[in-house]
C-alpha cells in the first residue's frame, strides 16, 4: 500500500486506518514505491491548485496515471478524489489528473431560512443512487457492507461532478445540492468524506480494501 | 446540517480533570478510557485540552495524542500551550486532526493566518474563552480564564474568521462546569457574527440544554465535559482508573455531582433526534446495523 505524500494534510489517520485493517502501508512521494505497491491511496486536504502543483513538482502525475492504467486499486479521498477529475474551478481553472472525466465545483450555501455553512464540516449521509437495473450499486466496491445512508465525516468546500453520472455510486445532500460523494470507475474508487475519521463504519472501507487485495493474490 | 456532539477532555499530566469555572481541578481518571468509551458510544469528534500547558508554557499531550489516534477513528482536536507553527506541526504529527489556539492567537493574531495557510483552515480552531463583564459586555480571557485580555469577544470572533480560522470553540467561563446550561446570549451573538462553525462549550447539564443552544442560539456543535464525565463515572466508576495525582476524594463524596445531572451521548442524541435536530445517532458508532 502506498499512501501518496505530496505535502498536504494529515496522513497519520490514513495510515492508522490502514494498520487497523491489517494493510501494510508506506507514506511515500517516491515513484518507485508507488509503482511497486499493490494499491495506492491519494489523500489530501487543502487547495486543488497547490496540490496539483506539488504533484507536478514531485513528478508524480505520471506515476498516478500509470497506476490507474495498471488496474491496481487507486483510492482518492477528499481532495484526492477531486484531483482525479479533469479540472477544478477552485480559485480559477486548474487542470486535474484527468482520470475521471468531470469537474470540481463549489458548494452553495443556499438561501434563508435554512442556509448551510460552507465549508461543510461534520457528518453527512452517503446514499445509494436511485434503484436502477444493476442490483446493489455498492456490491463489490469499497462501500460493500456499509448501510445505505451511512454517515461519513466531511470537510470540504468543493465537490465533483462526473460527466458520466453512472460512475457515482453514492450521493450526499447538503443545503440546496445533491452531490456525488463516492465514485467507482474501473479500478478507481474515490470518496469525498473521510472514512478514516468516520468511526467503525468508515473503517469498513479500509477493511474492504484489504479484502480486495487478499482476493487478488 | 448535522449537529456534532463533542466530548471535551481536559488533561493535566496523565489525568483527565474537570473543574468549575476552569478552576479547582479535580482528577477524574485516565483520558484513554474516557476517550475509548465516548468513541464507542457515539462521539462525533473529541477535544483534548491540556489545561495547564499554557500556564507553564509546555505541552505534555503528545504521547496521549499518539496513543489515541491509533485506536480512535473520529476527528481529534488538540489544544493547550501551542504557541508556534512548530508546536502545531508536532501535535499534528502525533495524530491530531485539528488544533485549538487561544493564548497564542490573542498574543500574536498573525499565527492564525500563518497556521491556516500552512496546515489548512479546517485544521485551525480558535478557542475563545468569554466572561461577561458587569457592564454587560463580553471579554476574552486566556490561560483557562485566569488572564484578562481586554479583547472584546464579538469583534475578536469576526477577526479570527478573517484571519483564517476554520471553526470557533466558544467557552463561557461563567457557566463552565456549573451544569446550569449554556450562555445562550453569548453563543447567539457569536454565531450571528461569523459564518464559520461555532462549537458551544460550558454549562451543559442535560440533553435539554444541548437542544436549547442549537435551537435558540444557532450553535453548529456542542462540546461537553462534566455532563458526560459524571454520567460515565456514576455508571462505570472503578478505583483502578485513578492515579494518585490530584484530588479523587470528592468523587466518592457524591455531593459535588448534584449540580450536574449528567447525560450519556445516547440520551443527548436521542433527545435531539426526537426534537427534529439531525445528528449521527449513537448506535451508528457500531460497525453493524
Amino acid at each position: 500500500m502506498a499512501v501518496v505524500d505530496y505535502g498536504v494534510g494529515n496522513l497519520f489517520s490514513v495510515q492508522n486506518a490502514c494498520r487497523h485493517a491489517g494493510l501494510d502501508s508506506v507514506v511515500t512521494a517516491s515513484r518507485t514505491e508507488i509503482h511497486a505497491s499493490d494499491a495506492i491511496i491519494l489523500p489530501g486536504v487543502g487547495a486543488f491548485g497547490d496540490a496539483m502543483a506539488q504533484l507536478r513538482r514531485l513528478d508524480l502525475t505520471g506515476a498516478l496515471r500509470d497506476a490507474a492504467l495498471s488496474g491496481k486499486p487507486l483510492v482518492g479521498i477528499c481532495l484526492g478524489m477531486q484531483l482525479l477529475m479533469t479540472e477544478s474551478l477552485e480559485f480559477g481553472r486548474h487542470e486535474g489528473l484527468g482520470l475521471v472525466p468531470g469537474r470540481v465545483v463549489r458548494l452553495e450555501g443556499g438561501a434563508a431560512p435554512r442556509p448551510v455553512k460552507v465549508p461543510q464540516v461534520g457528518w453527512n449521509r452517503m446514499e445509494k443512487p436511485a434503484p436502477g437495473t444493476g442490483g446493489d450499486p455498492w456490491a463489490g466496491t469499497l462501500l460493500q457492507r456499509l448501510p445505505d445512508g451511512v454517515h461519513m465525516y466531511f470537510v470540504h468546500s468543493y465537490f465533483v461532478q462526473p460527466e458520466d453520472e453512472t460512475v457515482a455510486i453514492a450521493w450526499t445532500r447538503y443545503g440546496p445540492q445533491r452531490f456525488c460523494s463516492a465514485l467507482q470507475r474501473g479500478n478507481i474508487f474515490a470518496c469525498q468524506g473521510h472514512p478514516e475519521r468516520s468511526g467503525p463504519r468508515g473503517l469498513l472501507v479500509y477493511h474492504n480494501l484489504a479484502s480486495t487485495l487478499r482476493a487478488g493474490h | 446540517m448535522n449537529i456534532r456532539v463533542i466530548p471535551r477532555l481536559d488533561i493535566k499530566g496523565p489525568n483527565l480533570v474537570k473543574g468549575i469555572h476552569l478552576e479547582g481541578l479535580r482528577v477524574l481518571g485516565k483520558p484513554r478510557r474516557f476517550a475509548r468509551f465516548y468513541y464507542e458510544n457515539g462521539a462525533d469528534e473529541l477535544i483534548y485540552m491540556d489545561v495547564v500547558a499554557s500556564l507553564y508554557g509546555r505541552n505534555s499531550l503528545t504521547h496521549i495524542v499518539e496513543e489515541t489516534s491509533k485506536e480512535i477513528f473520529i476527528p481529534l482536536t488538540v489544544g493547550g500551550g501551542l504557541r508556534t507553527l512548530d508546536d502545531i506541526h508536532s501535535v499534528l504529527q502525533a495524530g491530531a486532526d485539528k488544533v485549538s489556539l487561544n493564548t497564542a492567537a490573542i498574543g500574536r493574531p498573525e499565527l492564525v493566518t500563518e497556521a491556516s495557510r500552512r496546515f489548512g483552515s479546517s485544521t485551525i480552531v480558535v478557542s475563545i474563552e468569554a466572561k461577561k463583564q458587569p457592564d454587560g459586555t463580553y471579554q476574552a480571557f486566556t490561560d483557562n480564564g485566569r488572564v484578562r485580555t481586554g479583547v472584546e469577544v464579538f469583534g475578536w470572533a469576526r477577526r479570527v474568521e478573517a484571519l483564517g480560522a476554520g471553526e470557533i470553540l466558544l467557552t463561557s467561563i461563567d457557566n463552565e462546569g456549573t451544569g446550569r446550561g449554556f450562555d445562550l446570549e453569548l453563543t447567539r451573538r457569536v454565531a450571528g457574527s461569523v459564518s464559520i462553525p461555532v462549537i458551544a462549550c460550558g454549562g451543559a447539564g442535560s440533553p435539554e440544554h444541548v437542544l436549547e443552544v442549537i435551537e435558540k442560539a444557532g450553535a453548529d456543535a456542542v462540546s461537553l465535559a462534566s455532563c458526560l464525565h459524571y454520567k460515565y463515572i456514576q455508571e462505570f466508576y472503578t478505583d483502578d482508573d485513578f492515579s494518585t495525582e490530584g484530588n479523587v476524594a470528592f468523587l466518592r463524596s457524591g455531593k459535588e455531582f448534584t449540580k450536574v445531572k449528567g447525560a450519556s451521548l445516547a440520551e443527548i442524541k436521542a433527545h435531539l433526534v426526537r426534537s427534529g435536530v439531525p445528528c449521527r445517532e449513537a448506535r451508528e458508532a457500531h460497525a453493524d446495523e
